[in-house]
């Protein structure tokens, strides 16, 4: 099972993150910073695994992870999960959200933040991995955007902003 | 065209976001937040009602704050109204907001659930996706509740549509995961398998994770499931990607969900059938087959797919741990990827290769690749890499290469990270003591451990080295000079100090003979060391010192001056100066026999499981480790489990007080004294018998009644209607009581209702001594007095009588009983008259937790909590208890929270109204 699906850049800032576990707001924020404490010091051209922090379970948990450019995106799992599937699976989040937003980068991800959720929660619900197939997500993520326009210009006469 | 775009987003949010990102302090980011906080507040607040593109806004500005890490307090109302909007858009926010803010406790819970209600019913795919991710996401009990019945239906249901289902089988699986009570298994469950089939590989996909959770908490149920997982497996692996649709990733069939089929059949024993079994053989072999082919790809997505599926083959072959065959290959498969330029596979490669260690068919195997794997531990640049290095070693060890292990570990310990050494501590001294030919090799390496990575030696270490020393007389001479000569360093860890006057202490006289090492040239060594340690080790070197007084008297001067002088006898540590004060007293006073007896050698220790170990599985998770007693032969044959290391451990830390401190009783009788005490602080001398009752309600033993003569005990036991009362008469005093006797009275309306029958006392109790009466009590009815104990005997002349109510109360005889939520309440609803409730109100002193709670009243034999009512309150449960005559009480706790403080009600309904007063007592059991 996933526990906990974190992204941040490399100074530690949170771009997303999605517990599937309870914790508190703090003890949710600890485990950011523990995690990227304990991912942002590895070299690059180490392995992509690591056990997880304390505070996340320990040596029960993994933390699988990759770097791309600014961002870290963690995944923690129990050994349920297969290490390279799961490293697979970011691939694939990654490259749907490349898709989505055309070349993503970190400002896409601060912007839409409510994307990337809905993005991810096409593949992972709950701690468990719903779909692989970025075809398939992309195609769920189109048919949302497509009734999101519908209800756009329902918008434009009331917009006010702020 | 991009499936967002990027210029339709709210403006507003994008404002407010650029703006956090220019703020340059902390400061000014708060300070910022703050005001968009009271801003939304008001918003939300405010008399003109919002309309759904605005609360959409704020939601996502609150998402947005949230994930900066401060905490919201509100907007949760506005996200639940957007639930019901029928705009997909709105809907979707509110529950994101819901599945990222809303914790399983939330109050919400209720009105939440209507919605999801509502959406699951809706009909419309989209609609009931969001409903199922919501419950999937948030996974409360609750929610299992009030949906678990629904969602298998919604899974087999013949129309629904693909992506449903996929969200109904892992919505599923999450109620399983936290409820799993609560999710019925039915005929559903065989449909379920048949997902297997199904033409969607996404729907296959969730109903695999789905059947291998089941599958491990019933394994009959679902045996259907290994051929049509192996089926299916069959055709993804050996046929060429015509029926995957789009799962073909990088070249590879479905990875995927290759993997998570060959997880599921590790849930089982390889299959018996014949045709089968070779048909899953086959697919095995191909997949190994396949790591041998050229590459299709070169990018790196395609090597990690195609590695993923054969690592899972892997586990699967050693799971079945069946065909020697595939087991070998399988290590040499391993082999190569340990010497493979990715680091990830090294890593991976290590981690299965441990499991694989412990099969009988491959560990030689595995043997082969020993120098490999020294090399990754002395190589590799990564600590992750570098730790499964040390757990395969560990893994693979065994008597034939146990010294060059021992001795790579111990050298790779000189440089290994700190987060690692404590383990590897643990690991050598383990491997050290199991494949100990000869001891002394095992107290070299220990005096090593401590001497490299001394800091890291736990307690566990040292004791153990004692233990052994202690229980085998060939070694004690040998670590006696070896400690001696390790002591000489210049600087030596304090654990080295401990262990050496433990040793010197007790087997000090076996090197006596060597005028290097003569008795003063020994004590003159150790109390170098003696300034520079903690009380602790001082309070052993004093133990130790007293014991050479024993086995040297030529140094008693020497040791009586040192325990004289004012930094012993008047330490300011307590210990220090006890022990200094009673072994100078010692040593002045007894005669040499006694010393002999008094500071005798120490018994051998018992033999157990070495609590290294245990401490070694604490550590990891027992899953983690190689079970190295299955496979392997264990010198020591000990098989205790992990529990009784907990004593294990103790046993040596007890022994240096018990033995060395000479004024305590002899082990066996630390317990005793112990208890006497505890009963001592317990019931402080009192007349009035009334005062030890009350603890009496949940208690069945204990003293019930002290003064200076007499001290009466209880110890009874209940069964149904029944209870058996064990009265104990201990006579404090050093003059026989005489005329003892005894009577139970009840009033006139108790007397039918319980009867408590008497066995004969004996009418002396000697000075000292202590007898015993048995009653016997029945539960006639349902009462609410209590009978008296009149006591009656002659002490030097006077004649005494003392009253004790005995604790027998009608919580005694009650039975737990569990019962379904709607039962409790269509009973609840049936005791409606106002003699048959009592309802209580009181302050909660403490913060409630739902499982203290619980255990407290369950400990009280009250009943079985079994149910979560539906309700809005923050926690409200019911117990409910039948006693052996046919009634029933229902107890209902609620608590709730007012004005910020907690606030308990608590609600009993019952038939007869003798109850009154078990009422209250539940009440203050809740508080």
């Amino acid at each position: 099972m996933i526990k906990a699906i974190l992204i941040f850049n490399n100074h530690g800032k949170p771009r997303l993150s999605k517990f599937y576990e309870h914790y508190n707001e703090d003890t949710e924020q600890q485990i950011i910073r523990e995690t990227f404490h304990l991912v942002s010091k590895r070299d690059e051209n180490v392995c992509n695994f690591l056990e997880g922090g304390l505070l996340i379970g320990g040596s029960d948990y993994k933390l699988i992870y990759r770097h791309y450019a600014t961002l870290y995106f963690v995944f923690c799992v129990d050994s349920s999960e297969s290490e390279l599937g799961i490293l697979d699976l970011i691939q694939v989040f990654v490259e749907t959200l490349d898709k989505c937003f055309e070349n993503v980068c970190e400002l896409d991800l601060i912007f839409h933040v409510d994307k990337v959720h809905h993005i991810l929660a096409e593949m992972v619900m709950g701690g468990m991995v719903l779909e692989t197939n970025m075809n398939e997500i992309i195609t769920q993520v189109d048919a949302q955007n497509k009734m999101e326009k519908s209800e756009t210009f329902i918008f434009q006469s009331t917009r006010q902003d702020r | 065209m991009p499936a967002v775009s990027k210029g339709d987003g709210m403006r507003g949010l994008a404002v407010f976001i650029s703006d956090i990102r220019n703020c340059k302090s902390k400061e000014a980011e708060v300070k910022r937040i703050n005001k968009e906080l009271a801003n939304i507040r008001s918003k939300f607040k405010g008399d003109k009602a919002l309309d759904g593109y605005s609360k959409k806004k704020y939601v996502c500005k609150l998402l947005f704050i949230f994930l900066l890490g401060h905490d919201i307090d509100f907007g949760h109302m506005e996200a639940v109204n957007l639930l019901s909007s029928n705009k997909y858009t709105e809907k979707q926010i509110g529950y994101l907001f819901i599945s990222v803010l809303v914790n399983s406790n939330s109050e919400l819970i209720r009105l939440i659930n209507n919605a999801i209600k509502n959406d699951l019913a809706s009909r419309n795919p989209t609609f009931m996706n969001l409903a199922l991710h919501c419950i999937a996401n948030v996974g409360s009990r609750e929610m299992a509740e009030a949906f678990a019945s629904d969602i298998p239906r919604i899974l087999v249901a013949g129309d629904t549509m693909d992506s449903v289902k996929q969200s109904a089988a892992l919505c599923l699986l999450r109620l399983n995961r936290t409820s799993p009570d609560l999710v019925p298994m039915g005929e559903w469950t065989a449909r379920v398998v048949h997902l297997l089939n199904d033409q969607h590989l996404g729907v296959v996909t969730a109903a695999t994770s789905l059947i291998t959770t089941l599958a491990q908490k019933s394994p009959d149920d679902f045996k259907t499931s290994v051929s049509l997982a192996v089926a299916r497996l069959s055709r993804i692996v050996t046929s060429a990607s015509i029926d995957l649709q789009d799962y073909t990733y990088y070249f590879v069939a479905a990875p995927w969900l290759s993997v998570k089929l060959l997880r599921l059949l590790q849930c089982y024993p390889p299959p018996e059938d014949a045709s089968l079994r070779s048909r899953l053989t086959e697919c095995l072999e191909t997949i190994l087959n396949k790591a041998q082919e050229p590459p299709k790809s070169k990018k790196v997505q395609h090597s990690n797919a195609k590695n993923a599926v054969l690592f899972e083959a892997i586990a699967l072959i050693i799971h079945h741990d069946s065909e020697p065959n595939l087991l070998v290959r399988a290590c040499n498969q391993l082999g190569q990827f340990l010497q493979h330029r990715e680091t990830n596979l090294r890593y991976l490669a290590l981690e299965s290769m441990c499991t694989l260690a412990s099969s009988e068919f491959s560990h030689e195997a595995v043997k082969t690749h020993i120098e490999t794997v020294i090399s990754a531990l002395k190589t590799e640049r990564d600590v992750s890499v570098r730790q499964r290095a040390v757990d395969l070693l560990y893994a693979m060890c065994d008597r034939s290469n146990s010294k060059q292990i021992v001795a790579e570990m111990l050298s790779y310990l000189e440089t290994a990270d700190y987060s690692i050494r404590e383990e590897i501590v643990l690991k050598v001294a383990i491997l050290a003591e199991k494949y100990a030919v000869d001891y002394t090799w095992y107290v070299d390496t220990i005096l090593n451990l401590i001497r490299i990575a001394g800091d890291y030696v736990s307690e566990e270490v040292w004791y153990r080295v004692i233990q052994i020393v202690i229980n085998r007389d060939d070694v004690q001479g040998y670590a006696a000079k070896t400690v001696f000569e390790a002591l000489q360093a210049p600087a030596c860890h304090e654990n080295l100090v401990k262990v050496g006057g433990y040793i010197l202490g007790e087997f000090g006289n076996l090197i006596a003979g060597d005028p290097r090492s003569s008795p003063l040239v020994q004590f003159n060594l150790l109390h170098s060391k003696f300034h520079l340690c903690s009380v602790p080790t001082r309070a052993l070197l004093l133990s130790a010192y007293i014991k050479f007084i024993n086995l040297f008297p030529e140094v008693k001067g020497t040791i009586q001056d040192v325990l004289r002088s004012d930094s012993q006898l008047r330490n300011a540590d307590v210990e220090l100066q006890q022990r200094a004060v009673e072994y100078l007293r010692l040593s002045c006073i007894a005669s040499t026999d006694i010393l002999a007896t008094v500071l005798e050698e120490m018994p051998p220790f018992p033999e157990r499981e070495s609590s290294i170990l245990a401490k070694l599985k604490k550590k990891k998770g027992s899953s983690k480790l190689p079970d190295m007693d299955d496979s392997r032969k264990n010198v020591n044959g000990n098989t205790e489990h992990a529990e009784d290391a907990e004593v294990a451990s103790k046993v040596p830390s007890h022994t240096f007080t018990d033995n060395l401190n000479v004024n305590s009783a002899p082990s066996s009788g630390a317990s005793l004294l112990v208890d006497v005490f505890s009963d001592f602080s317990s019931a402080a001398p009192t007349e009035s018998s009334d005062e030890h009752f009350p603890r009496f309600v949940c208690k069945n033993n204990g003293v019930i009644y002290e003064n200076q003569l007499l001290q009466i005990g209880l110890k009874s036991e209940y069964r149904q209607n029944l209870g058996r009362m064990y009265v104990f008469y201990g006579n404090k005093t050093s003059t026989q009581f005489q005329s003892f006797s005894t009577s139970v009275s009840s009033n006139d309306v108790l007397c039918s209702q319980l009867n408590v029958q008497e066995k004969p006392v004996d009418p002396l109790i000697e000075a000292g001594a202590q007898v015993q009466q048995i009653l016997n009590i029945e539960c006639v009815s349902d009462f609410s007095d209590t009978p008296v104990l009149n006591i009656q005997f002659r002490y030097g002349g006077t004649l005494q009588n003392i009253a004790v109510k005995l604790p027998v109360m009608l919580n005694k005889f009650f039975q737990p009983t569990e019962m379904m939520s709607q039962d409790f309440f269509q009973r609840w609803k049936q005791l409606g008259a106002p003699q048959q409730e009592v309802q209580k109100i009181f302050k909660a002193k403490n913060q409630m937790d739902t499982d203290v709670t619980k255990a407290k009243v369950n400990s009280e034999a009250l009943g079985q909590c079994e149910h979560l009512g539906p309700s809005v309150t923050d926690l409200s449960y019911s117990i409910n208890m039948q006693s052996d005559f046919s009634f029933m009480i229902l107890l209902l706790l609620w608590c709730f929270y007012e004005s910020s403080q907690l606030t308990s009600l608590c609600s009993v309904a019952f038939t007869p109204p003798a109850l009154r007063f078990r009422c209250s007592s539940v009440g203050r059991c809740g508080s």
